[in-house]
């Protein structure tokens, strides 16, 4: 009689070595892994817009308020900021070695790689909680206690910087760096989950798709940066 | 998406992946020093031309899209861009034309 | 084929497990798709509740039922409820979870889990929501507008901004799921042109909640961010632009918009053309006017803004653009007008609210174009007009969509037949009560009776009345499906596994269907809408599986 254990029954039955981590509803294993795939990239698209919305606020504020946004985005550590988007890229990096680890059968770099990845993204964080506490021990922090006074707009030494635009671009500044952070901590949370797998040896050069997958979320905010860091850090450094 | 082993690609993916590296590296310090010249308007463009090419780097190598077997994540990725320019743009054309009036 | 009758005892996805925690920690669509059934019907009785309250206060020109500043409460939980916990998922969570996986030929949609998680989601959403309402409510209006909103309102914004993101969440990964599984799950020769008209419809629906949703999260999280913090992102005393907000805001919630109405026109293709016994005339139009409709959508948002102080040149844009998207709904009446042009009209339930659909949403669209002209849009902009134009659309055309199509898949989700006689008295007075309501409304507002207001002049208050006891009327329409759905349930007549005849995957199994919904994966060999061959005298057994 037909039903679920019958059903069951046919999948086993589709000749040959049943992964266990082939889940009931897909035909084939390939099937999964396109269908994970693409959920991913789709999930990345809805990141995309996400972040999208404050780009598109801090594209009409910087167009509006040039000189305060170039004055505000001079106080903040452009070294910092660009020694986090090389630290980003070498995570990148050791992402994709990770993977190819994993195909040629290294267990041991794949691991590695996943624990280096990690460690950037440590690093990424801490050089992060620098700048911020920078940024609060100078009253660059919007709410009751920001300051901004006397600061001239870069390339115009004789006016000042309007500080309640600042207190935008420094409002825009965190919010942004803030949720790009919040989202490397769910990527660290995801390559723990990984990297614990990993060590188990549920991946294969067949199956390691939640590796794939957890390495293009990371990818992204990756590449989220390498927009944030221009565009806040380096508005105007001329000298 | 087929990327099982590394013998489907005729030189080692290696290669690529630091020459990719290699790349970023450098975009990150060429807009650090183009930053500090005076290129009036064309800072802009400059910066966000090579934070473009850095993403397309990560995107079609690192996240393997060049070799993406169907078009349909390119499409998923052009789709989302093309939306969030008309964002950006049709909101600019509130923006940029509000003095004119 | 179509007429057997299972035998009780046979399994099916409702008698497979029974307890509770077989339904709460489920990952079958089918009973992911009654869960959200039930929670958004609850939540359609909220929402209900404040309309009752609303036009109850409506019946006289003084403002004597509450207060003004309850007033604003009101309307503004009605919006917010109907809109972002009723419409937005009650197609798509109910009768798209049911029956994209079916439709396409596959076991589940392609990420069970997390549909069963995006269900979650939206009851912490929900539950935020009622506690939201329960501890004093909103009174922002539905659109939140900065910055009241973010500086002036002594109510609880931030809660229900939240609410709202965390129920976004579960739209999103809604869409996603829908959208994966209808590229990577068709079974074997379900090609994307023998796809229902409602998977078309679906599909857009989900590039809408994919793309759409997460600007209005990030704007939210914005709002929450400038009240907790007094940013000034939206405060002109600090520098900000308010109309960035509405700018933000629009640019999901017009989309929006069609993600309500969207998957009410692919049910109606469905019902249309199963009761006219006809293939959908220009097939390809109407799946990529979906499409089209989808795209065009994103281009609109500032026609809500014309009179908001953005430029009049942007005005002009996006007033142009508003008459375009106009276009591909027209073609979709176009071709459900033409699929019924010589069909068989049968007149059960399912088609009077699909009927109902084509006139109201007709009625809705148009008044749309109306609200489109500048000059037009000058005049009725706040006022009641608005009001009737996106009634008409939501109720007349999104509801009038989704009870048709409850009633349609009914015997396929319960295995019952529910009483036609009062399935038919109820479409009846839903579409009296609903017209009762609302075309006054169109009166009030050409003669300038603005929105959102508690009192009158005394010359409105014929048509508020009006209005008032066509909205007692809808809503008991209302209540009859509810009770003669769940009587169904219990002493209703034992559905066929087709018990229209109708052409479609989920038609070819049983009533409730198992499990997994196919006893073996199907192998499509037909096209879609294949009436022609279900209704061929001499009866050949269309192809199932290999």
């Amino acid at each position: 009689m037909p039903d679920s254990t019958a059903a069951a029954v046919q999948v086993e039955a589709h000749g040959g070595a049943h992964n266990p981590a082939l889940l009931h509803h897909f035909a084939t294993e390939e099937q999964q892994r396109d269908a994970s795939n693409l959920g991913m990239w789709i999930f990345l698209g809805t990141e995309v817009m996400f972040f999208g919305g404050l780009f598109c606020a801090y594209l009409i504020y910087r167009l509006k308020y040039f000189g305060d946004f170039g004055a505000a985005s001079k106080s903040i550590d452009a070294l910092l900021g660009g020694t986090n988007t090389a630290v980003l890229i070498c995570s990148s990096l050791t992402v994709v070695l990770a993977i190819w680890a994993v195909q040629t059968s290294r267990r041991v770099l794949m691991i590695a790689m996943l624990i280096a990845t990690m460690l950037f993204g440590l690093v990424f964080l801490g050089i992060k909680g620098i700048e911020y506490r920078d940024k609060f021990v100078e009253h660059h922090v919007p709410g009751a206690s920001f300051s901004f006074e006397h600061v001239p707009i870069p390339g115009h030494p004789d006016q000042f910087a309007n500080p309640r635009h600042a207190e935008i671009f420094f409002a825009l500044y965190f919010i942004m760096t803030g949720l790009h952070a919040l989202h490397m901590v769910v990527g660290l949370g995801i390559f723990t989950w990984l990297l614990t797998m990993a060590w188990k040896g549920r991946f294969t050069p067949e199956y390691h798709t939640p590796l794939e997958i957890g390495g293009l979320y990371w990818h992204f905010v990756d590449i989220i940066w390498i927009y944030l860091f221009p565009l806040l850090y380096l508005i105007d450094r001329h000298p | 998406m087929t990327e099982h082993t590394v013998s489907e690609h005729s030189k080692s993916p290696l290669t690529t992946y630091f020459a990719v590296w290699g790349a970023l590296l450098l975009g990150t310090f060429l807009t650090y020093q183009a930053a500090k010249l005076d290129l009036g308007a064309f800072n802009a463009a400059v910066a966000l031309t090579i934070a473009t090419t850095k993403a397309l780097l990560v995107a079609l190598f690192f996240m393997h899209l060049r070799h993406a077997s169907e078009k349909l994540l390119k499409l998923v990725v052009i789709t989302t861009l093309f939306f969030l320019v008309i964002l950006m743009a049709l909101s600019m054309a509130d923006y940029a034309t509000r003095a004119w009036s | 084929m179509a007429t057997e009758n299972p035998q009780p005892e046979r399994v099916n996805y409702l008698n497979k497990e029974y307890g509770i925690g077989s339904w709460l920690l489920t990952t079958d669509h089918k009973r992911i798709a009654l869960l959200y059934l039930i929670s958004i019907t609850f939540f359609f009785f909220i929402g209900g509740f404040f309309a009752l309250l609303i036009r109850l206060e409506l019946l006289t020109p003084a403002g004597d039922l509450v207060q003004a500043d309850t007033y604003n409460k009101l309307f503004t939980m009605h919006g917010q409820v109907m809109v972002f916990f009723f419409l937005i998922p009650s197609i798509p969570a109910v009768l798209g979870n049911f029956l994209v996986p079916m439709m396409v030929g596959a076991k589940d949609l392609a990420f069970p889990r997390i549909n069963l998680l995006s269900w979650y989601i939206y009851v912490i959403g929900g539950v935020l929501m009622l506690h939201c309402m329960a501890t004093g409510g909103v009174d922002t209006g539905w659109t939140f507008y900065t910055p009241f909103s973010t500086a002036f309102s002594n109510t609880k914004v931030i809660e229900a901004g939240l609410a709202i993101f965390v129920a976004g969440f579960s739209s999103i990964l809604t869409g996603l799921n829908f959208v994966v599984t209808i590229h990577r799950m068709r079974a074997p020769g379900m090609t994307w042109t023998r796809l229902p008209l409602f998977i078309w419809a679906h599909y857009a629906t989900s590039i809408i909640q994919i793309l759409g949703t997460p600007v209005i999260a990030i704007t939210l999280v914005l709002v929450v961010a400038e009240r907790a913090l007094h940013l000034g992102i939206f405060d002109p005393k600090l520098g900000g632009d308010p109309l960035l907000f509405q700018h933000l805001f629009w640019f999901y919630s017009h989309p929006a918009v069609y993600i309500m109405i969207l998957p009410s026109m692919g049910v109606v293709t469905e019902i249309l053309a199963c009761f006219a016994r006809k293939r959908i005339f220009g097939y390809s139009f109407v799946a990529l006017s979906s499409i089209a409709i989808a795209v065009f959508g994103f281009l609109v948002w500032a026609h809500h803004m014309f009179v908001a102080g953005i430029s009049v040149y942007a005005a002009l844009v996006f007033s142009i653009l508003s008459y375009a998207v106009a276009v591909p709904s027209a073609v979709k009446v176009f071709n459900w007008t033409a699929t019924l042009y010589k069909g068989s009209i049968h007149y059960d339930a399912p088609m009077l609210y699909a009927f109902g659909f084509l006139g109201l949403f007709t009625i809705g669209g148009l008044t749309g174009l109306f609200l489109a002209a500048l000059g037009v849009n000058m005049h009725v902009h706040d006022t009641y007009f608005v009001i009737a134009h996106f009634h008409y659309i939501m109720v007349g055309g999104a509801v009038m969509g989704y009870l048709g199509g409850m009633h349609f898949w009914w015997p396929k989700i319960s295995g019952k037949l529910y009483p036609e006689g009062w399935a038919r008295l109820a479409a009846l007075i839903v579409f009296i009560g609903f017209n009762l309501t609302f075309f006054p409304q169109f009166i009030l507002g050409y003669v300038g009776m603005p929105r959102r207001y508690y009192h009158y002049p005394p010359e409105f208050q014929v048509l508020n009345v009006l209005s008032t006891a066509g909205a007692t009327i809808l809503g008991l329409g209302y209540l009859l499906p509810m009770i003669y759905f769940l009587w169904s349930m219990r002493y209703g007549k034992p559905a066929p596994d087709n018990p229209w005849n109708a052409a479609g995957l989920e038609w070819k199994t049983a009533s409730p269907p198992p499990t997994f919904n196919f006893d073996q994966e199907p192998v499509v060999t037909w096209e879609a809408y294949n009436y022609d061959e279900l209704d061929a005298p001499h009866r050949e057994e269309v192809p199932v599986a290999g």
